[in-house]
């Protein structure tokens, strides 16, 4: 009686709910943000605060649709017709491949918002078991002989590929720029990784549920994730001497946008990633805020490193690739026989 | 040849409609996403194509991929016909539930069946802890390839065998036992001729869908290059790189040598069931 009873409510409430939507319908907008995998949490929180901002700031309910995995994978799918409004990814070559596969967005895209349109950072810092038993400080003890590293494969996976470019960097800084002697220290540091899985998550599986390695190179936002989800009785997070900025980059799919009539609310979206509120949110999710006064608030939660940015070192993203992690590049070269 | 000859050869009407369908779905389903493959490695020059397809990280992979597939449909076919034999000639308890979990490996999402497997074989894990004292590296090695395409490609020769098995009287075995065969014998002469075909279909089911798998490997293999890189990942590798070109050339070779080897078990199969019925 009382079960027959609650689903006649449900269904007038369905009902009712589904004029409402539908009447409604010309006030509602949507959006497709295509993004990596790490930014799963940050983004849903991110989503309600910026619907709720746009609903006082025009009236409009809007939608924001979010869809994660390998950020190369991603824009693969962008590039093959998924119809992205935005994509948030793990690095600019990724974001570049959009506008030189496929003109979906124009050249200039990165300088279109404020810090390379990068509106949150990270860096890569080291993860370690509990009482840090191998004394690992910085990045010249992870290449000494009976050190298991655990890092992704940067063939496969953006993140690994920070991780490769922050080892060189440092070496290239030890070594006054020397760039044999930044290979040969790249190499020795390969040698002792005895898995490379294809993707980050893959390789904090490997760390902290099979418990292989003895150091991880990761991002920032992950260990701290790991450290305090998972326990900071098991890990604990060193960070490097020097290490690289990642800015993982953000944009508007021009092409996608426009088609979709959905230009001003897309750029909206991005603007408020740089709000005080939008920052807050990032900062929450172990991002690295680039607002000041919110970066002041939430300096504790950072450890305070020397970072560089792959454009002072490698002279930009498109360079780096070619370089490095083209077939036959230098990283090809440390597993040539 | 019967087989070049368009005849109606059943008494049923509808062979113009049925036919028809099939090509075109055929065509659909395989045969346009297959020549997409070969179209876009077609825009590529000879040199570019062979160094994609010939350098000796792809063809370090080409080793372990072929090697591990072959290897996991041939234990597979010897294990595979035992556990289809205990199925079709014993009675006991679940059996029903031993049947049923023979296709948990098809359900599985490949990606789960990895990651549970590494989790089981690795140096914590419940296998694992017992073999590392033993000196043997199962997850993150070649034997870890080689375990999760065991896994996935099991049910293949199990359900090809089974039905066969369960067609062939076990009278014929007592008659040869009866008649002076020994055990070995009636397996070898009287049991197994006719399980040849359905055996080698099996094998070649499980050797083409573990020559593809990609899911579960790259959580178990370790993905060291040329030593426990998978091909399908260096087809990932390339795509990371937008390299659609020389992700497609990979393919491309890999379709060819499986069509290949997939065209000479079938003429095997023929072979063996000519030689069966003559």
């Amino acid at each position: 009686m009382t079960t027959n009873k609650t689903f006649r409510s449900l269904l007038i409430w369905g009902v009712v709910l589904g004029f409402g939507l539908s009447v409604r319908a010309a006030d509602e907008v949507k959006l497709l943000n295509i993004s990596y995998d790490p930014t799963r949490e940050l983004y849903q929180d991110f989503n309600a605060s910026f619907a709720k901002h746009w609903k006082e700031k025009t009236g409009q309910t809007v939608t924001v649709n979010q869809s994660h995995g390998g950020s190369g994978k991603q824009a693969r799918a962008v590039i093959d017709g998924l119809q992205a409004d935005v994509v948030t990814l793990a690095l600019a070559y990724d974001v570049d491949a959009l506008f030189l596969k496929a003109a979906l967005i124009p050249k200039e895209w990165q300088s279109r918002l404020p810090h390379n349109s990068a509106p949150y950072t990270s860096t890569i810092v080291f993860l370690v078991r509990k009482g840090n038993p191998k004394q690992i400080k910085d990045w010249n003890d992870l290449a000494k002989p009976g050190v298991a590293v655990i890092t992704p494969n940067p063939k496969t996976s953006g993140g690994a590929r920070w991780n490769y470019l922050a080892a060189w960097g440092y070496a290239l800084k030890q070594n006054r720029g020397d760039e044999t002697k930044a290979k040969e220290f790249v190499s020795r540091l390969f040698k002792n990784v005895p898995v490379l899985d294809s993707g980050a998550r893959g390789s904090t599986v490997t760390f902290v549920e099979r418990g292989i390695g003895d150091v991880f190179i990761s991002w920032e936002n992950e260990a701290l994730l790991v450290v305090n989800n998972l326990g900071k009785d098991q890990f604990e997070i060193v960070a490097p001497s020097l290490s690289i900025l990642a800015e993982p980059p953000v944009t508007i799919v021009d092409k996608f946008a426009a088609k979709h009539g959905t230009l001003a609310v897309a750029k909206a979206y991005l603007e408020h990633l740089y709000s005080e509120e939008g920052q807050e949110i990032a900062a929450k999710h172990y991002y690295r805020p680039r607002l000041e006064s919110v970066a002041a608030k939430y300096a504790d939660k950072f450890p305070q490193l020397k970072l560089f940015t792959i454009d002072e070192v490698f002279g930009g993203w498109q360079k780096a690739q070619s370089q490095h992690f083209a077939d036959d590049g230098i990283f090809d070269q440390i597993y040539k026989p | 040849m019967s087989a070049f000859t368009f005849k109606e050869q059943n008494p049923l009407p509808g062979f113009r409609l049925t036919l028809g369908f099939a090509v075109l779905y055929l065509g659909l389903i395989v045969l346009v996403p297959l020549s997409a493959a070969f179209l876009k490695t077609a825009t590529m020059t000879w040199p570019a194509f062979w160094s994609a397809v010939a350098s000796p990280r792809v063809l370090a992979s080409y080793r372990i991929s072929f090697g591990a597939a072959l290897l996991a449909a041939a234990i597979n076919a010897v294990f595979g016909l035992l556990v289809a034999w205990v199925l079709v000639r014993y009675r006991f308890p679940f059996k029903k539930l031993v049947d049923a979990m023979v296709d948990l490996p098809f359900a599985l999402p490949t990606a789960v069946a990895g990651i549970a497997l590494a989790a089981i074989y690795s140096k914590n894990g419940w296998i694992g802890r017992w073999l590392e004292p033993l000196g043997i590296k199962a997850a993150f090695s070649e034997l870890g390839i080689l375990i999760a395409l065991t896994f996935i490609s099991l049910p293949f020769v199990v359900r090809t065998v089974q039905p066969v098995l369960e067609d062939l009287e076990s009278e014929l075995e007592e008659a040869a036992v009866s008649l002076g065969a020994s055990r070995w014998q009636a397996f070898r002469r009287v049991l197994l001729p006719p399980l040849y075909p359905p055996l080698l279909t099996g094998f070649a089911l499980a050797f083409a869908r573990a020559l593809g798998e990609y899911g579960s490997v790259v959580f178990i293999a370790g993905n060291m290059p040329m030593r426990t890189e998978i091909t399908p990942l260096l087809i990932i590798t390339k795509l990371e790189q937008y390299d659609y070109q020389g992700a497609t050339a990979i393919a491309v070779v890999m379709l060819t040598a499986s069509f290949a080897l997939l065209l000479v078990i079938n003429l095997l199969q023929k072979w063996s069931q000519q030689r069966t019925r003559g």
